[in-house]
């Protein structure tokens, strides 16, 4: 197996003193793997993936994503953060700027990549999620598939190595489900290195290569999807399957 | 059998009209007992009230500069004081023949001031433009070559000083309010104290003191030999005490951005200050136009505070133009009348001028 891109080594983080939301993390992800976390809420599903492009800072343990470890070192960073898109449950689309100026505003401003250049490139990232017809719209303007799929197409304008989903279709309507998971399990086809927190429980046996169970700060239990689903060892996720499972 | 034919039932008129003015009154002044019983008594109250200031300010009034006409019995307001005056109003203890300059400085920035709002002005060389604009207000105003004679700061005043006073204190104090906002939510410990310091201490006491102490204290405090034009230190008072006031505003406006909106702009690499500036400002500050332009507002009106001072701006002038004089000394009224329909004219236009920049920020909302 090649070198792991994401490295967790006895990871712990904190908030406030006493509030103890990752304990001992330990989990190396390899390039292209396709990892689903699962878990209740408040198990620090998205605790865990935000420390990735360090939106949360641990206190303990290391944490190196493409052989840059995350430390108070901005650089290290800025470096991180470059290589990682995010996608969020809300979206967290800017309201005040097109769909088009959305996705080219890092490559402008951060890459600096000439205006002309950035359009076309996020023109073809609109195309790949199907809403290039949309480009000149507010993300106001769209529905809530329509907009997490703007969010989707802007997180790939950074050309990443790893996409991180925090619960990516939590907050749609049910009939809007399908064409967000339908343009992920494209991009799972293309090779990059993603990490989904989700309940969609159908995506992970899908397209997961990898499927992880969190409760209380801890990674219980990981598995393939096949053997996760069908045959979970830990008392714990097989409570929590037949909960989220059993109608 | 056969099929039904379809009779379509014609269209008819609403029973009851919600359209036209005879609709209007009966829904929106009769609509049920209590409304009707109120457009009643305010109706009386203007019956009571409008023809009595009407045949003072219209049918009675005195209209010419003549002020024994204006002193006899029955006759109502006295225009002529207006007519008499107003070049002392407007233009203070400004040089009466060299009145022209400050008249011409005072149209080309107000002509500035009018095209910076339109959309077409909203380019990169507005501040070098603005600050040719204020290049020439200054030259014009002080004199002192080409032939036009020195004019002190201190004979400056009336309407030019409240126009150039409230102008630049709002361009100097928006920006500063801006930094200042930001320092309030920094990281940084010192830099959030210096801050909530500065904000608290100049909104602890009024306007007056801050003008009162950038007067006559502030002097004693300079190297001897080292002074400061007082209309200059009363520009940089005005502008600290209204960049308190507008920060707080903005800091509301920063405080209510979602936290997702700074989080997605750092997993895109935005720097600090990209966000701010990109994502966080643009925001914050489409969302505080209706304060900003209400402290705008409050603002254009406290320049008549630095009458303490003696710098003779509009209201000033409009003292110095009668207390002097006991021949109209009586006719304050009128005088008070006449600058309030000016300071209305300009606050009026701010507050229309303010909701459409509402519209222009607000595109991206409109579904």
């Amino acid at each position: 197996m090649a070198e792991p891109i994401i490295v967790f080594d006895k990871l712990n983080k904190w908030y406030g003193n006493n509030f103890h939301v990752l304990r001992d993390i330990d989990l190396s992800v390899a390039q292209g793997e396709r990892i689903v976390i699962c878990g209740p809420s408040g198990s620090g599903k998205s605790t865990l993936i935000r420390c990735i492009n360090r939106l949360e800072e641990h206190q303990e343990g290391r944490l190196v994503v493409d052989g840059v470890e995350l430390t108070d070192d901005v650089k290290a960073v800025d470096d991180v953060r470059k290589k990682v898109g995010m996608v969020f449950q809300q979206f967290n689309l800017f309201p005040h700027l097109t769909v088009l100026e959305n996705l080219t505003l890092s490559p402008m401003w951060v890459g600096k990549m000439p205006k002309k250049e950035a359009d076309a490139k996020a023109m073809a990232q609109l195309e790949r999620v199907r809403i290039a017809e949309q480009a000149g719209k507010y993300p106001l303007q769209l529905s809530g598939g329509q907009q997490q799929r703007v969010a989707i197409a802007r997180a790939l304008c950074l050309t990443p190595k790893i996409m991180l989903f925090d619960e990516p279709t939590s907050a749609l309507d049910p009939e809007m489900i399908k064409e967000v998971l339908d343009v992920m399990v494209e991009m799972a086809d293309q090779g990059i290195t993603m990490l989904c927190v989700t309940h969609e429980m159908g995506f992970a046996k899908a397209v997961a290569d990898r499927v992880i169970f969190m409760d209380q700060g801890q990674i219980v239990e990981q598995n393939n999807p096949h053997d996760f689903f069908n045959n979970p060892q830990n008392e714990r996720s097989k409570d929590f399957l037949s909960k989220i499972l059993g109608h | 059998m056969t099929a039904k034919t379809f009779e379509p039932i014609s269209a008819r008129q609403a029973p009851v009209s919600t359209e036209g003015p005879i609709a209007w009154v009966r829904i929106n002044l009769f609509g049920d007992i209590t409304t009707g019983l109120m457009t009643l008594i305010v109706l009386a109250g203007l019956l009571l009230v409008l023809p009595q200031f009407f045949s003072w300010a219209v049918f009675r009034a005195a209209w010419l500069p003549d002020y024994d006409a204006c002193r006899v019995d029955g006759v109502g307001a006295c225009w002529g004081v207006v007519a008499e005056k107003y070049r002392i109003i407007i233009f203070g203890r400004y040089p009466y023949e060299d009145q022209w300059r400050p008249l011409l400085a005072t149209s080309v920035m107000l002509a500035m001031l009018v095209g910076s709002c339109t959309r077409a002005f909203w380019k990169a060389w507005l501040i070098p433009a603005w600050i040719v604009v204020l290049a020439f207000f200054f030259a014009v105003m002080y004199g002192g070559f080409a032939g036009l004679e020195k004019v002190e700061t201190d004979r400056w005043g009336g309407l030019p000083l409240t126009i150039m006073l409230s102008t630049l204190s709002m361009m100097m104090a928006f920006p500063i309010a801006m930094v200042i906002a930001l320092g309030r939510r920094s990281s940084l410990p010192a830099i959030r104290t210096a801050c909530t310091i500065y904000v608290e201490l100049i909104r602890g006491v009024p306007l007056i003191s801050v003008l009162f102490m950038a007067s006559f204290m502030f002097p004693l405090f300079m190297p001897a030999g080292v002074s400061i034009d007082v209309l200059v230190r009363v520009i940089i008072g005005i502008t600290l005490f209204a960049a308190a006031y507008m920060a707080e505003v903005i800091r509301g406006g920063l405080q209510a951005i979602p936290k997702g909106q700074i989080e997605a702009a750092a997993t895109l690499g935005l720097s600090y200050w990209q966000t701010q500036y990109k994502i966080v400002l643009p925001q914050a500050l489409a969302m505080v136009v209706p304060s900003i332009m209400n402290n705008f507002i409050s603002l254009f009106k406290d320049t008549s505070l630095v009458t303490i001072v003696s710098l003779y701006e509009l209201t000033g002038a409009l003292g110095l133009a009668l207390n002097s004089d006991a021949n109209w000394r009586p006719f304050k009224i009128e005088g008070y009348l006449f600058i309030a329909l000016i300071y209305f004219a300009f606050c009026f236009s701010m507050s229309r001028y303010s909701i459409w920049v509402e519209k222009q920020v607000n595109k991206g909302k409109a579904r």
